[in-house]
């Protein structure tokens, strides 16, 4: 931590147009994420966890516009020069989407897909390339790789296809991995392997990782911290340790709660705490949990929560946070000090 | 646990499941239709050096049914003594022609318009938007016959007005299907190592595009051929006595009564036609659009 982060996110907001009225998908974000780190992102469906990850990887739809900064080793991608963005993008900055058969192009083989950045980006010459594809293949744990470069996306498995997908994502060999949801299009056992080789990676390279999931379970194991997200703003932020065996926020706390037993062999739904997200278009004044939290007063609303510090790198915005070692229940922080 | 194993594997050991025969009329169904497209194209080529009297020369009395013999005769003469087959033979190249050339000219400007409004958004897709639903509000007879009345009938006025009819329909799915895979993330990677937009749509999304609107490209030239034929019965169509499929059922149509071999048998030669182009072109769909296998 005593390098500067490699991505600092200041005072992010993210809005988006539509026919409803402007959605504040992303409203005052500020997070880094340190080098050779991994940093969880997780939050119900709808919290503005892709948002933020798109907004990072300039994806956003021209209907969109953000504001604050996104600092990529001191550079505001926000407001970089476009072709100055595009040597970032792709060759410092990856990223591995949800659903690896909708990411990758159906009509072109594997070798184009995964040589195409290097030969762009990098100038890397024919051949050289081909034989990094092969070695990028074979650290993620695709079988056969020589056989799995002459074939079409849809000549493999679910599973196999995000390897690649993880692959094509390392060729440029990115300080900084972005994964939205990697495993959530893929089965269990699949899963597992893909989030492990993903840590394994980050580890390997000493590179910095940013794991996103609706999925307590998923990041609980596999970072080093994790940031909470709630109707677009943090709600907790800190050591992924501290964070699930001591979650201060009441959301957190909830959240904990409603998941059953982590690192449990199956998809845990985050849907039990009771309520549903505030209209997007028009949130609440203050604390965004106000109507789904058994502990609000008048001054969850006005003046509401600021992000405070509650213990060793573990950051809260609760008024009334829950005392410090109230456990929710065993939860699966566990195995994550590997 | 153990015994239940047990037992299961040994049923599975005796009993393979009954799977039903995958049938394969419809792989007959599509050698038929693919031989005869390439007769048909073979002699609409070799026309002129097939061993027939010319289509405008009387070859016997007229409206003669179809004989063995000679094989001037052989599908029989129409109402002034002409060569039916000879007749059916010339007529296939208009017909094919009219089919190809005014279908390959919707493709391209259809996808071109439809891609670049699916793709670039904003007021130009508003615009090719509006032009695309226009046209196909719009009758097709009345455009066509609008045309017809404004400027002499000709092959070349056929293939503008039927070109026109096409271009809205392969605008509006390459529209929606770039649309589609524009908002894929290979795409939006690609954009972001800083592709151009040339290179996206040439590389990125046209591939996917193309097997979708190529696969159509038969059915809409059967259509085409159906609508010449239409235009043709009309009297809009091909002026005589340069030979259609449509304009012989057109000549024919006044004797169906004692002589329906006039009309059936072009009738049956267009059948035949786009029943095979519309074989051949469910066919290469599910042959070549890799997108169906995801
Ligand atoms: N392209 C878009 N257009 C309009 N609204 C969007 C778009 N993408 C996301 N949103 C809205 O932004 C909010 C956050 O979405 P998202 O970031 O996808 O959530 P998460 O990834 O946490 O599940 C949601 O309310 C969603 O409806
Ligand atoms: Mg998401």
């Amino acid at each position: 931590m005593s390098a500067e982060p490699v991505l600092q996110v200041r005072n992010l907001r993210a809005h988006i147009g539509t026919a409803r009225g402007v959605v504040r998908a992303v409203d005052d974000v500020s997070l880094d994420v340190d080098r050779a780190q991994a940093l969880g992102v997780v939050g119900e469906s709808g919290s503005g966890k892709s948002v933020m990850a798109k907004a990072v990887m300039g994806l956003l739809p021209p209907r969109a516009a953000c504001s604050g900064e996104v600092l990529f080793e001191g550079r505001d991608l926000l407001s970089l020069p476009r072709k100055e963005r595009a040597q970032i993008w792709g060759k410092q900055i990856a990223m591995v989407f949800q659903d690896p058969g909708r990411s990758l192009n159906p009509v072109v083989r594997i070798e184009r897909q995964l040589t195409e950045g290097m030969r762009r980006l990098l100038g890397t010459s024919r051949s050289e390339a081909r034989g990094k594809a092969l070695e990028l293949l074979s650290e993620v744990g695709v079988p056969d790789p020589e056989r799995r470069l002459r074939n079409y996306p849809h000549e493999l498995s679910g599973g196999m296809r995000q390897r690649v997908m993880i692959a094509i994502a390392l060729a440029c060999e990115p300080d900084l991995l972005i994964a939205d949801e990697p495993t959530t299009a893929l089965d269990v056992t699949i899963q597992r392997q893909i989030l492990d080789l993903l840590r394994r990676v980050q580890r390997d390279r000493g590179m910095s990782l940013v794991l996103i999931s609706h999925d307590l379970a998923v990041v609980a194991g596999r970072t080093d911290r994790v940031a909470v997200m709630y109707a677009g703003r943090l709600a907790e932020v800190g050591a992924t340790r501290s964070v699930f065996d001591s979650p201060r926020h009441r959301y957190t706390h909830a959240l904990l709660e409603a998941t059953p037993a982590l690192d449990h062999e199956r998809n845990a739904p985050l849907r039990l705490i009771p309520g549903s997200l505030p209209d997007p278009t028009d949130p609440p004044p203050g604390c965004r949990f106000t109507a789904r939290c058994a502990q609000v007063e008048d001054d969850c609303r006005d003046p509401g929560p600021s992000m405070a510090l509650v213990g060793a790198d573990h950051y809260a915005a609760c008024t009334r946070p829950v005392a410090a070692g109230d456990v929710p229940l065993p939860v699966g922080g566990g195995s994550g000090g590997r | 646990m153990t015994t239940q194993s047990h037992a299961v594997a040994g049923v599975a050991a005796q009993a393979e499941p009954a799977v039903p025969r995958v049938r394969r009329t419809r792989s007959i169904l599509v050698a038929l239709a693919y031989g005869w497209l390439f007769t048909v194209i073979a002699v609409a080529l070799l026309a002129d050096v097939l061993p027939l009297t010319s289509y405008a020369t009387p070859v016997g009395f007229p409206r003669q049914g179809p004989q063995w013999g000679s094989l001037d005769l052989l599908l029989g003469t129409d109402t002034q003594g002409r060569s039916i087959l000879a007749r059916c033979i010339h007529g296939a190249r208009v017909s094919l022609v009219v089919g190809a050339v005014a279908g390959l000219l919707g493709f391209v400007i259809g996808t071109t318009l439809g891609m670049l409004g699916g793709y670039l958004g904003g007021r130009f897709d508003s615009l090719v938007r509006l032009i695309a639903d226009t046209m196909l509000a719009f009758p097709p007879l009345i455009l066509l016959l609008a045309l017809s009345s404004i400027l002499t009938p000709s092959v070349r006025t056929l293939l503008v007005g039927l070109t026109l009819l096409v271009v809205p329909t392969f605008t509006r799915l390459a529209r929606a299907n770039t649309l589609a895979w524009s908002a894929r993330e290979f795409v939006l990677a690609a954009r972001n190592m800083g592709a151009g937009h040339r290179r996206i749509l040439l590389k990125e999304i046209l591939p996917n595009v193309l097997p979708a609107l190529g696969a159509y490209l038969p059915i809409v030239m059967a259509a085409l051929i159906v609508a010449e034929g239409s235009l043709s019965f009309l009297g809009l169509g091909i002026p005589p006595p340069t030979p259609s499929w449509g304009g012989m059922i057109s000549d024919g149509k006044d004797a169906i009564a004692d002589f329906p071999h006039l009309v059936f048998i072009p009738a049956l030669v267009i059948f035949l036609t786009v029943f095979s182009l519309n074989q051949a072109g469910d066919h290469l769909r599910q042959r070549f659009d890799r997108t169906l296998h995801d």
